[in-house]
């Protein structure tokens, strides 16, 4: 049996969590505060997943760039290709916080949404 | 002179969060002074995510938690004024501002709350030897460029100081194409939250470099190298350790400061360890009627509980506002002992408490297992065990309105490292 120690990255909490593996069979998960703690660990091991986010241009615009992110996270080992698709958008003002820029993402399944509203300059 | 009720300085999270519960407890005839073009503050620029879940329950990349109180507020018709800089304050609630619209203007309240927040520390605190050229950024000044205004400062970067800001440029940065060579921390620990270090250093496998620290900077009109060397106990650079990078940017993210001159120069009593106003239970100042929060109070790590406490001091201002008048009778302190820096709120009224307080507090070095004792005089309140403290991480301990009114003795609170 392996002992892994991870710490939950879900919010500012930072639980340390406690995964005790045999092979690739996880036998418990401890530490966790939230049920999230105890999908996150579960993740982690298998395959480690991020939420992304980032900025796309934006045209007439209050500001030069629109903060995005993704509605789920995405694998980590893929967010440099993510990135090369996100710096090809170019959205119009006004945006609306949620509004859907890019349909699964390199075929991630996670859209990509406009992390905040904005108005027309 | 127009007169308001209650004015708000700052429109970040800790303003709006003040703004709305003041308006849900009735208290119309308000304003918040926002010296930026939108209403949000810092949080407009921390597009990174997990913000809100105390709050909300949900998962929010900071403009997104902005944009939740902006539209409360909106909805409760709170009156903001963009693009305006308070330019002072005085004792007796008069606060003099600037915009362009109306220019110069005072106005008085009968409560102010002060939501300013905080600034960073730059080079000059620091002493870094060596040339000044461009590239030297604090870790928020490029977070702006980045991700407001659509500038990536630096193609090789080097970041002094584990602050989470440094922490999540490193990331972006990485993301954004440039190239993040190295993290260096003076202290022996990092003062990120460790999450931070999990997702922004070592999923990106960048190194963090602990007791260490820039001791050199090269190039004359843009940075081109710096050196940095291991520090000992004394935090000295130990000589023989240095080593060099090819760097052309390096954000320092070493440190936060309440944004402190107004209360300053309307003579309010300043706490020397959080650099922000001495608060009581109600969160009022030692100025009548002037209350304070978020991280013009004391620098927070989880904006969640900037808005908790900006509701807090915003009941407070409510209260003084019913009753036209503080708080009754006297006061208890309320100190930081052993292996505390410092408590918010400082002291409490147990004539007339303010209901159960939640004290903020920080301990002074990493505790693997410690225990909490809060006492007063010789009767110890509370005892509870803690693990894994870390004074990047904020702790809190509530003493119930019923143990406060029962309150004769100064107030201690402790946390003491147990060998496991």
């Amino acid at each position: 049996m392996i002992t892994k120690e991870l710490i939950c990255v879900n919010c500012p909490m930072g639980c340390r969590l406690k995964v005790e593996m045999e092979g690739k069979e996880i036998l418990s998960i401890t530490g966790n505060t939230c049920p999230r703690g105890a999908e996150y660990a579960a993740q982690e091991c298998v395959r480690p997943m991020r939420i992304l986010t980032s900025t796309v241009k934006i045209d007439h615009g209050t500001h030069r760039v629109l903060p995005v992110i993704t509605d789920k996270a995405i694998p980590l080992d893929l967010m440099f290709k993510a990135m090369d698709e996100v710096r090809t958008v170019r959205v119009t003002a006004p945006v609306a916080e949620g509004q859907v820029l890019v349909h699964d993402l390199i075929g991630s399944g996670a859209d990509l949404i406009a992390s905040r509203s904005m108005e027309k300059n | 002179m127009r007169n308001y009720q209650a004015v708000i300085i700052g429109g970040g999270s800790a303003g709006l969060s003040a703004a709305v519960t003041l308006k849900k407890n009735g208290i119309e005839d308000i304003v918040v002074i926002e010296k930026d073009m939108e209403p949000g503050g810092i949080l407009e620029q921390c597009i990174h995510n997990g913000f809100g879940l105390q709050t909300f329950k949900e998962q929010l990349s900071g403009p997104a938690y902005a944009e939740r109180y902006v539209r409360m507020a909106r909805e409760l018709n709170v009156d903001i004024k963009l693009n305006t800089m308070v330019t002072k304050l005085t004792a007796d609630r008069h606060i003099s501002y600037v915009n362009p619209s109306e220019g110069a203007v005072t106005v008085s309240a009968d409560a102010v709350i002060l939501a300013v927040g905080c600034y960073e520390r730059a080079r000059g605190a620091i002493n870094i030897t060596g040339t000044r050229p461009a590239g030297v950024y604090t870790a928020g000044q490029a977070q702006r460029y980045l991700n407001i205004e659509g500038y990536l400062v630096g193609k090789k970067v080097f970041i002094l100081g584990s602050g989470d800001i440094g922490l999540i440029m490193a990331r972006r940065m990485t993301l954004e194409g440039a190239e993040v060579l190295g993290v260096a921390e003076i202290m022996p620990y990092s003062n990120g939250l460790p999450r931070n270090i999990k997702q922004c250093l070592e999923d990106f496998g960048i190194p963090l470099y602990l007791s260490h620290t820039v001791t050199k900077t090269y190039g004359r009109d843009r940075l081109e190298g710096i050196d940095i060397a291991q520090v000992g106990p004394d935090r000295n650079p130990i000589e023989g350790t240095t080593q060099h990078f090819d760097v052309d940017t390096l954000l320092l993210s070493v440190g936060l400061i309440p944004e402190n001159h107004l209360a300053d120069e309307a003579g309010i009593r300043m706490d020397p360890v959080t650099r922000g106003p001495v608060v009581d239970d109600y969160y009022m100042t030692s100025a009548d009627g002037i209350f304070a929060c978020g991280n013009g109070l004391h620098v927070h790590d989880l904006v969640d509980f900037v808005s908790l406490q900006a509701e807090r001091a915003a009941l407070g201002a409510v209260k003084y506002l019913q009753r036209e008048g503080k708080a009754r009778g006297n006061t208890i302190k309320v100190r930081p002992g052993e292996g505390v820096s410092y408590t918010v709120p400082a002291c409490v009224h147990p004539e007339d408490p303010s209901g159960n307080v939640e004290f903020f507090f920080r301990v002074r070095k990493p505790m693997d297992e410690a225990v909490l004792e809060i006492r007063s005089g010789d009767k110890v309140l509370r005892t509870l065990k803690k693990r894994k403290l870390m004074p990047s991480e904020m702790e809190r301990a509530l003493i119930t309105e019923k143990e406060i009114a029962a309150l004769r003795e100064e107030v201690t609170i402790a946390v003491r490292e147990v060998q496991a």
